[in-house]
């Protein structure tokens, strides 16, 4: 019970710095936090790997070095695949796609999802509905279901993974948003710019935005950890742009039959998947926890 | 499918409007236009192949009597709301067409394989619900705790894993390098029932209540939390109830009521995740058969899989508001 009561005093609305700049506010709580920045050093540290590993990688992706799956030896550190390819260097190579297409398509959900929830939530009329319901029927599918339709369709090119990884984010973001919003829109300072004439286009993302930025972090880190893992898993049945491309999750795939002679294949880039996505979850939380000390006061509770 | 509901709905309009039994039948129809609509979405995925969708699949090499005799097949020289009533009408009576791949009926090829399915989404969640709603209460019981501190770690980073680093992580720890308790791939041969090989599906099953269970523990523990901080809950402690039964009569039965949303939500996303965790075990189920539908284009194979998940998808969360409604006192009084 106390800790409640310290909670509301804390989360009181006239604290000065959060109330008027929460973004900032709940950045700096998130960082207080020991797993946010335990989350940070970890994908920093991936996305090294990702956009430099390619220039410090002894060997070519796709060049053979040595029999296949051999044990780690002088040129092949981490051993070599199922094609005698050099483990280290493919997976020196294999991030950028995972990570590129992740943030990309991430970046797409949101947009997307941003746009439609607040719209929704501003309309409050038939548009409301009709936009929520049709996200609901992108709801009706599990994600990586849409994607293997797409996939079965068009075929595994990266515009087919981020459209698809995309459009399936945007409803999930865009329920959120528009729950965020809606208190929002029944403010008087909405209505104060609509006597003043702004236009709805304004009202919409230069009132009303600014003001649901704290779950929009938290959610935008959610969606990254999932449309990682999600573009990773595609991978991982096997589905990328082309058959031999170095990517940690085809990589997992190619390898595993030779598991017990040559792990190294396997359980590097499944570390480096495993360390991406709990490094965004954690960043994550460290947000969602530092937003709910900021600006959601415990209603009766 | 949905006019045919309309004339009971309007029979019995006094039922329909109000109480628990409307709001059945009022989701009920939700559901179905649901349904209507993902059918309309997983047709249209298939006339978005680019070009003549018969060389699209059979590629460059194909003979002109294959084309003909492939277009002939999937019904591609009649109108597109023509191919569309024929594909749904033959999906409601169980005929889903024929697979390209394998040239035999689609629903010969995944009559076994469902069952599998099933089979292993039951297991995943006969064993991952209870525990999930135990280790979310107690951890709500025992909040900041030691306990309630190393499970929502543990629930964080579980949530971030993808269920085939999961997956490949219990094949290396315990059926291949690091030790040799469990076998990595589960056979089940044709013809036989899924309860089989129990042995193989060890380790499907685990990977999927691993997937599972942070989400439920979460919302339990959340809602959990809010109902023990509630005043009705401290009505019935200053009443002098023994703690024991504020927890079970009071407490637990109305925070079930979210939890059941996320069960069902999760429950759906079985019905997806059973794609990747059955092609890392090489299980035989509708999952394994979807993905390699996908990379040999079996569009009619991969339509009717994408229906089964959906209609599971839509019907679980139809079943988790039913049961929300019938186990949450507060919104059962609400709807009368």
């Amino acid at each position: 019970m106390s800790a409640d009561v310290i909670d509301v005093v804390a989360v009181a609305p006239d604290t000065p710095l959060e109330a008027r700049r929460p973004l900032a506010g709940q950045v700096r709580g998130a960082l207080r936090l020991w797993r946010t920045r335990i989350g940070l050093a970890l994908v920093t540290m991936l996305v090294l790997v990702a956009l430099f590993g390619s220039v410090v990688a002894p060997h070519s992706p796709t060049a053979f070095v040595g029999a296949p799956n051999v044990a780690p030896s002088a040129t092949a550190r981490l051993g070599t695949d199922a094609l005698g390819q050099d483990v280290l260097s493919r997976f020196l190579h294999g991030g950028t796609r995972i990570l590129g297409l992740g943030v990309a398509s991430t970046a797409l959900g949101l947009v997307l999802g941003v746009a439609v929830g607040l719209i929704a939530a501003y309309s409050r009329n038939f548009l409301d509905d009709v936009l929520m319901r049709v996200m609901d029927v992108i709801l009706a599918f599990p994600q990586i279901m849409l994607a293997l339709v797409a996939i079965a369709t068009v075929g595994p090119t990266a515009w087919v993974v981020i459209l698809a990884v995309g459009l399936t984010t945007m409803p999930r973001v865009a329920r959120v948003m528009r729950g965020a919003a809606q208190p929002i829109v029944e403010r008087d300072f909405v209505a104060a710019s609509e006597a003043l004439g702004e236009s709805r286009f304004r009202i919409v993302f230069a009132e009303i935005l600014p003001n649901v930025t704290s779950p929009l972090t938290v959610e935008a880190s959610l969606r990254l950890t999932y449309s990682i893992a999600l573009i990773a898993s595609l991978a991982f049945l096997g589905f990328t742009t082309s058959a031999n491309a170095p990517d940690w999750g085809l990589m997992i795939q190619e390898n595993r039959i030779a598991l017990t002679v040559q792990p190294w294949g396997v359980v590097v880039p499944a570390a480096a998947i495993a360390l991406l996505t709990v490094g965004t979850g954690l960043i994550g939380d460290g947000f969602a926890r530092a937003a709910a000390g900021i600006d959601r006061p415990r209603g009766e509770g | 499918m949905i006019a045919a509901e309309v004339p009971t709905a309007r029979r019995r309009r006094s039922f329909v409007t109000r109480g628990v039994g409307g709001f059945i039948v009022r989701r009920l129809l939700l559901g179905l236009l649901t349904l209507f609509l993902v059918s309309l979405v997983v047709f249209a995925a298939t006339q978005a192949l680019p070009g003549d969708p018969a060389r699209a699949i059979l590629g460059r090499g194909a003979t002109p009597e294959s084309l003909t005799a492939l277009r002939e097949q999937l019904n591609l020289n009649r109108s597109i709301p023509y191919q569309y009533t024929d594909w749904l009408g033959g999906l409601l009576v169980g005929d889903a067409g024929t697979s390209l791949a394998a040239t035999r009926p689609v629903t010969e090829l995944l009559g076994d394989r469902l069952l599998n399915s099933a089979f292993l989404v039951l297991c995943a969640a006969l064993v991952s619900i209870p525990i999930s709603i135990a280790i979310g209460a107690y951890a709500a019981l025992r909040r900041d705790g030691a306990f309630d501190v190393s499970s929502s770690l543990i629930t964080l980073v579980l949530a971030a894993l993808p269920e085939f680093v999961v997956g490949v992580a219990l094949i290396v720890l315990l059926a291949t390098t690091v030790s040799n308790l469990l076998p990595a791939v589960s056979s089940i041969p044709p013809g036989t029932a899924p309860w089989a090989d129990l042995e193989g599906l060890v380790l499907p099953t685990l990977t999927l209540v691993l997937a599972v269970t942070p989400y439920v523990v979460r919302i339990m523990r959340a809602s959990m939390i809010e109902v023990l901080e509630s005043e009705y809950v401290e009505m019935a402690r200053l009443k002098g109830l023994p703690e024991r039964r504020v927890i079970w009569r009071h407490a637990l039965p109305n925070a079930l009521g979210p939890t059941f949303q996320v069960i069902a939500l999760n429950l759906a996303y079985l019905a997806g995740g059973v794609i990747i965790v059955e092609f890392v075990f090489n299980f035989p189920g509708i999952g394994g058969a979807l993905r390699d539908a996908v990379s040999t284009r079996d569009l009619p194979v991969v339509q009717a899989i994408a229906m089964v998940i959906a209609a599971v998808y839509v019907l679980t969360n139809l079943a988790a508001d039913i049961a929300t409604i019938l186990v949450t006192p507060r919104l059962r009084t609400r709807l009368r």
